[in-house]
C-alpha cells in the first residue's frame, strides 16, 4: 500500500488530467451527445487544432494561452464550414452517411498531417512549462491547473448556452425533433453547422491548453479520442456537468488504478467503470440538456 | 475532331519508346528496394533512413555509379511498409518481381525480420538500417547482413559506459529504477539491465512498467520519489521519454543522472526544443564519430536542405553504400557474385565510431553504439573516450 501523500497526489493528479479530458470530450458531448453525429474526426480536428497552436508559438512566437481566443474562433469557423462544405452534403442527413463522412475526414486530415508536418513528435516550451505550486509535499503543475480551471469555466458556458439562449434552445428543438423544428422556422442544416462549429470551437481552446505540457503529432487524436467518447457516455450523452464530472471520474480512475495496479494493468480501472456506470445507470449520470 | 495516325506519328512514337531501352543499355541500372515505414507512428524515423539511402544513392550515382559495371546507375524502388510487417515481406516480393538487386531497410525490427525473409527466397542481399533485434543475423540467412551493432553488444556497450562514468565520479551510483514501455522492446531492454546492472554495483529498487501511449507520467514520479533512486533509467518511445522527462524535472525528483539504452526520445530535436529538461539526459545510442570531419559535414548537409539530423540517416547512407561497394567489387549486381561479396566485405563507414569491419553470420563485428549527453543543447560523445568530443557531466547539477 503506497503512504497516504502520494494516494492524495494520485488522487489530485487524476482531477487535474480529468480536466483535460473533460475538454476534450466537452465538445463531443455537444456533437455526439446531443445531436448524435458519430465524430470519427473528433481526435484528427483535435490534432490538427494542437498543430495550429504549435504553429502559432513556434513559428509566430505566440504564447498557446494568448492564442486561446483566436484559436478558438478558427476551431469554430474550420467547424462550421467543414459541416456545412462537406460532411453535411456528403451524407445528406443520413446518420450512416454522416459516420462514414467523419471517418473518411479523419483519414484524409491524418495523412495530410503526415504529409504537411511529417510523422514527427513537436513540443513547445513555454516559460511557465515547468512551473509548479507547492501544496504541502505535493507540486502541482500550472499548466494543468489552468486547464481544470478552464475546462470548468467553458463547461459552464456551455450549459449556460444552451439553456439560456435561443440558439442553444433551437440546437436542443433540432436533436429531439427536426421536423417540429422546421414547423417553427429552424434550419436544422444550419444549427447542425452551428453545433458542429461549436464542438470544433472546443477542440481549439483544448488544444492550446493542452499543449505546455503534452506534445503534438499526427497520430495524438488518437491518444484522447476514445476517452472523451468513454466520458460523454459515462456522463450522460449531451450534458456538460456530465463531461465534467465524467471526465474527472475517469482521471482519477486512471490514477488510482495506476498507482495500485500498476501502469500496465491500470487503465483497466477505465472500463470497469465504465460496464459499472452502464449496468447500473444506462443513461449515465446525468442527464442530458434536452 | 478525329485523331488520324500517320505513318510519320507511329513512327516518331516507336522511336520515343524505343529510347530508354537504348539508354538503358548504354548505363545499366540495379534497382535497389528501399523498404521504411513510411506513414503510421513509425513514420518520421522511416522517412529519416530512406532520406539518408536517397542520399547514398545521390552521391554514388553522382560519382560515376558502379564503375566496375560500366558506371551503372542505382535506381530506388520506394516502398511503404507501415508498420505491418506482412506488408513489408510483400514489398520483398514485389520488388524482387521488378528487378530489385538487393534489399535495404527496414528501420524497425518487427518488419526487418519478415522482409528478410522474404528477401532470403530470393537469395536477394538485405542489408539492414536500423533494427536491432539480435534474431535478425542470428536466424541463419545467408542474404542478410547488418553493419550496425545488435541489442546485446548494446546492452554490454552501455553497461560498460555506466560502469566507466560511475567509477570515474567516484561510484555515486548505487541504485536504479527502471521505467520501461510494456511491449516487447522495453520489456526486453528492462530484463537484461535487471540482469547486468547488479554486475556493475547497481541495485536495481523497482521495475515500473507503462503502457504506449501513457498520458500521463505523474504517478509513475510520485513512486520514484518514494522509491529515492540515483538513477532512473528508461527504455520507451519517444513521446513517453519526453514526457517522463519533463515530468520527473517538474517534480525535481533528486537524481544523480538520467540514463537510457537506445532511448527513444534522445534525439537533438529533444536537446534543442527542451534545452531546460534535456540538459546532462544520457544516452547510449547510435551516433556519428565527431572527431572525423566528414561526419561534421554530413551533419551540415542534412541541416542545409532543412532535415533533422537523426543517427537513422547515417545508417540509411551506410546500409546503401555497403550493398553499392560490395556491387563494385563483384562488379555485378548478380546475386551470386554479390552474396560472397557482402560476406567478405571490409567496407568501414568512416564517419562511425566503429573498429574495423568483419562480417559474422552477417552481423558486423566491429559495430558499436556509444556514451552520448546532452551537452549545451546538442549531442556530446562521451564514451567511449577514443570516439569523444566532451567530458561526462556526472553527477548532475542538482535540479
Amino acid at each position: 500500500m503506497p503512504p497516504l501523500d502520494i494516494v492524495l497526489a494520485a488522487i489530485v493528479n487524476g482531477v487535474l488530467t480529468g480536466g483535460v479530458y473533460a475538454l476534450v470530450a466537452l465538445g463531443l458531448t455537444l456533437i455526439y451527445g446531443v445531436l448524435h453525429i458519430v465524430n470519427f474526426a473528433h481526435g484528427s480536428l483535435l490534432m490538427l487544432a494542437m498543430f495550429g497552436c504549435w504553429l502559432f508559438s513556434a513559428q509566430l512566437g505566440i504564447d498557446p494561452y494568448v492564442a486561446l481566443p483566436g484559436m478558438t474562433l478558427i476551431a469554430f469557423a474550420a467547424g462550421w464550414s467543414l459541416y456545412a462544405g462537406i460532411i453535411g452534403r456528403v451524407s445528406r442527413g443520413d446518420d450512416r452517411g454522416i459516420l462514414l463522412a467523419t471517418l473518411g475526414l479523419a483519414v484524409v486530415l491524418d495523412n495530410l498531417a503526415l504529409v504537411l508536418f511529417t510523422g514527427d513528435t513537436r513540443t513547445i516550451d513555454t516559460p511557465y512549462s515547468f512551473d509548479v505550486v507547492e501544496f504541502g509535499p505535493m507540486l502541482i503543475p500550472v499548466p494543468k491547473l489552468v486547464s481544470f480551471a478552464v475546462a470548468l469555466v467553458l463547461a459552464a458556458l456551455l450549459w449556460a448556452f444552451m439553456t439560456r439562449t435561443d440558439h442553444g434552445r433551437a440546437i436542443r428543438a433540432v436533436a429531439r425533433e427536426p421536423d417540429g423544428a422546421r414547423l417553427v422556422g429552424i434550419d436544422p442544416p444550419r444549427i447542425f453547422a452551428l453545433s458542429y462549429g461549436i464542438g470544433i470551437a472546443c477542440l481549439g481552446a483544448a488544444a492550446c491548453l493542452l499543449l505546455p505540457s503534452f506534445y503534438v503529432s499526427p497520430q495524438v487524436g488518437n491518444t484522447f479520442v476514445l476517452v472523451a467518447f468513454t466520458v460523454v457516455v459515462l456522463g450522460g450523452m449531451g450534458s456538460f456537468p456530465g463531461a465534467v464530472v465524467g471526465g474527472l471520474l475517469v482521471g482519477v480512475t486512471e490514477s488510482l488504478g495506476g498507482l495500485f495496479l500498476g501502469e500496465s494493468l491500470g487503465p483497466i480501472g477505465i472500463p470497469l467503470v465504465f460496464v459499472a456506470v452502464l449496468l447500473l445507470r444506462p443513461s449515465g449520470l446525468f442527464k442530458a440538456a434536452r | 475532331m478525329t485523331a488520324t495516325i500517320t505513318r510519320r506519328t507511329a513512327l516518331t512514337a516507336a522511336a520515343t519508346l524505343a529510347m530508354p531501352a537504348v539508354l538503358r543499355a548504354e548505363a545499366p541500372v540495379v534497382k535497389l528496394g528501399l523498404i521504411h515505414p513510411m506513414t503510421g507512428p513509425l513514420a518520421f524515423a522511416g522517412g529519416q533512413c530512406r532520406l539518408g539511402a536517397t542520399m547514398a544513392i545521390a552521391d554514388v550515382n553522382g560519382s560515376g555509379g558502379i564503375k566496375s559495371m560500366g558506371g551503372a546507375k542505382i535506381e530506388a524502388l520506394l516502398g511503404d511498409a507501415q508498420l505491418k510487417p506482412e506488408l513489408a515481406a510483400s514489398l520483398v516480393d514485389q520488388f524482387a518481381e521488378a528487378g530489385a538487386a538487393g534489399f535495404t531497410g527496414a528501420y524497425s525490427s518487427s518488419l526487418g525480420l519478415a522482409a528478410t525473409q522474404a528477401a532470403a527466397k530470393y537469395d536477394l542481399p538485405f542489408s539492414i538500417d536500423s533494427g536491432v533485434a539480435d534474431s535478425l543475423t542470428t536466424r541463419g540467412l545467408a542474404n542478410t547482413f547488418r553493419l550496425f551493432p545488435g541489442a546485446s553488444t548494446t546492452v554490454d556497450g552501455a553497461m560498460g559506459e555506466l560502469a566507466g562514468v560511475n567509477k570515474a565520479a567516484g561510484s555515486p551510483v548505487k541504485t536504479a529504477v527502471l521505467v520501461h514501455e510494456n511491449s516487447e522492446f522495453g520489456t526486453n531492454t528492462a530484463n537484461v539491465l535487471k540482469e547486468k546492472l547488479p554486475s556493475i554495483g547497481i541495485e536495481v529498487l523497482e521495475i515500473m512498467p507503462h503502457a504506449t501511449p501513457t498520458r500521463d507520467f505523474s504517478n509513475i514520479v510520485l513512486r520514484i520519489r518514494e522509491k529515492k533512486p540515483d538513477l532512473v533509467i528508461l527504455s520507451n518511445y519517444a513521446n513517453e521519454y519526453v514526457l517522463l522527462i519533463r515530468t520527473l524535472v517538474q517534480q525535481r525528483v533528486p537524481l544523480v543522472a538520467m540514463f537510457s539504452v537506445l532511448g527513444g526520445g534522445f534525439s537533438l530535436k529533444f536537446a534543442k526544443e527542451q534545452p531546460e529538461i534535456s540538459e546532462n539526459v544520457m544516452d547510449y545510442n547510435h551516433w556519428f564519430n565527431p572527431r572525423v570531419p566528414a561526419s561534421l559535414a554530413f551533419r551540415k548537409k542534412v541541416e542545409d536542405a532543412g532535415n533533422t539530423f537523426t543517427w537513422e540517416i547515417l545508417f540509411g547512407y551506410y546500409a546503401v553504400r555497403l550493398l553499392t561497394d560490395a556491387f563494385e567489387r563483384a562488379g555485378s549486381a548478380d546475386k551470386a557474385k554479390t552474396l560472397p561479396a557482402l560476406a567478405a566485405s571490409t567496407y568501414y563507414p568512416d564517419m562511425l565510431p566503429y573498429g574495423p569491419t568483419k562480417f559474422v553470420s552477417g552481423q558486423n563485428q566491429g559495430a558499436q553504439a556509444s556514451g552520448l549527453q546532452i551537452q549545451h543543447g546538442d549531442i556530446a560523445v562521451i564514451w567511449p573516450e577514443q570516439f569523444a568530443n566532451a567530458k561526462p557531466v556526472f553527477p548532475r547539477p542538482k535540479i
